[in-house]
């Protein structure tokens, strides 16, 4: 059933466009890639979906309520309550711990500082790195950091999670270690995710791919690829 | 791939029959070419006749005799050997896939050079997220993730190749042709 979707969405940043009527459905515990060629208009897909950004033109769906219209405080609150957003570098406080970046959405959302630390303790050992609980971003390998950005994205149990090229960063294996726990867990879970990248492997890991080019949805399914038609001299 | 050698190797840590040998082959190299039994006996019997391998007893284990093998000095002077021998990096462009879109544009013309190169692609695609699968199962051994990570990272270099090379189609075809 779908429980997040985007239809004939439009967004231009001045005269520039980037979404040129976009029309996805996301189900509950699915895990989609979107990709595509450098600036066809991926990432910002995925923000418009997570009400970050707001469409030109066309709707927003979550659960089957139009949300682009809603005000900002109350996208913002959505965000806070049921989604996870997570990039593809510097985004932990720097002047933080671990601990204390992946329990701040908690302590932010009003839960006692305690029982956010307990919370934050335990994502950070499910994500592997409970070792750097008391480390500061700066001494953690990129690898770490990006773990860290997992937990926090996951410690208030979203229903969403949007990812924007979550590994890009960061090294191959560091990258796949990531990714696979990510992955695993989202599944456990049953947290939907909207994963944006340019890469093929990383692609793989979704059930299904939508990929997007000048703008537009492409195609979607398990598996296809790119069309013939368009850039290709 | 060389089975003598990969057999050898098994053999390094102590003496194996043929079945216990290509069990450890199946453990060790997940989603190798397949390998029967006969080949494990054939390429057994070859390694014994030059010297490389010895019989090392007889087991009888409710079923029929089986005999063990050990390797020799000499098998193990042969392994050293290979294990010590770099592999040369490519040295001949020996691809189907790449042969075949050559060979389409001669034969051919650029949309059946695309129409194969999209095929391919898509092939290519569903192999990767399969073996991803493989990869992230929870009951993944580090033997899967090696093996499958191997592939991936083949498929990948070709799935680059492949979209490159469909920007390029165009032009390539209008150079053999000229």
């Amino acid at each position: 059933m779908t429980q997040l979707a985007a239809r004939g969405v439009v967004k231009a940043y001045g005269r520039t466009p980037a979404l040129a009527g976009v029309t996805v459905d996301v189900a509950e515990g699915e895990i989609v890639a979107v990709t595509g060629p450098s600036g066809c208009g991926k990432s910002t897909l995925l923000h418009c979906l997570a009400g970050i950004l707001r469409p030109d033109a066309g709707e927003v769906t979550w659960r089957g309520e139009r949300i682009d219209t809603w005000s900002e405080g109350a996208r913002s609150r959505l965000r806070r309550t049921e989604f996870g957003v997570l990039f593809q570098f510097g985004q932990l406080v720097a002047e933080l711990t671990a601990a204390e970046n992946v329990a701040l959405p908690l302590l932010l959302a009003g839960t006692g500082r305690r029982v956010a630390r307990t919370a934050a303790l335990t994502w950070l050992e499910r994500l592997g790195v409970a070792d750097v609980a008391d480390v500061r971003p700066g001494e953690m390998s990129g690898g770490q950091q990006q773990r860290c950005a997992t937990a926090r994205a996951l410690v208030t149990e979203p229903r969403v999670l949007f990812a924007d090229e979550p590994t890009g960063a960061l090294d191959t294996l560091a990258g796949e270690q990531v990714l696979t726990q990510l992955v695993r867990l989202a599944r456990e879970q049953r947290t939907t995710v909207v994963l944006v990248t340019h890469e093929p492997r990383i692609a793989a890991y979704a059930d299904r791919e939508v990929v997007l080019r000048d703008g537009l949805v492409d195609h979607t399914g398990l598996g296809l690829d790119l069309p013939l038609a368009g850039g290709h001299r | 791939m060389s089975t003598q050698h990969v057999l050898l190797g098994l053999l390094a840590g102590g003496a194996r029959h043929g079945y216990e040998l290509k069990r450890a082959h199946d453990a060790r190299l997940p989603r190798a070419r397949p390998l029967a039994f006969g080949q494990v006996y054939a390429t057994l019997a070859r390694l014994q006749r030059d010297g490389l391998v010895v019989p090392a007893g007889q087991e009888r284990d409710g079923g029929p005799d089986r005999t063990a093998y050990a390797l020799t000095d000499q098998g193990r002077a042969a392994l050293e050997h290979w294990l010590g021998t770099v592999e040369p990096p490519m040295p001949y462009l020996a691809s189907t896939l790449f042969a075949k879109v050559v060979v389409a544009l001669l034969a051919t013309d650029v949309d059946r050079a695309r129409a194969y190169l999209t095929a391919q692609r898509r092939a290519h695609t569903e192999r990767l997220r399969e073996l991803t699968a493989v990869k992230t199962a929870p009951t993944a051994s580090l033997d899967d993730i090696v093996a499958a990570d191997f592939a991936i990272a083949h498929l990948d270099a070709d799935l680059r190749w492949l979209h490159t090379t469909l920007d390029r189609v165009a032009d390539w075809h209008r150079e053999v042709h000229s």
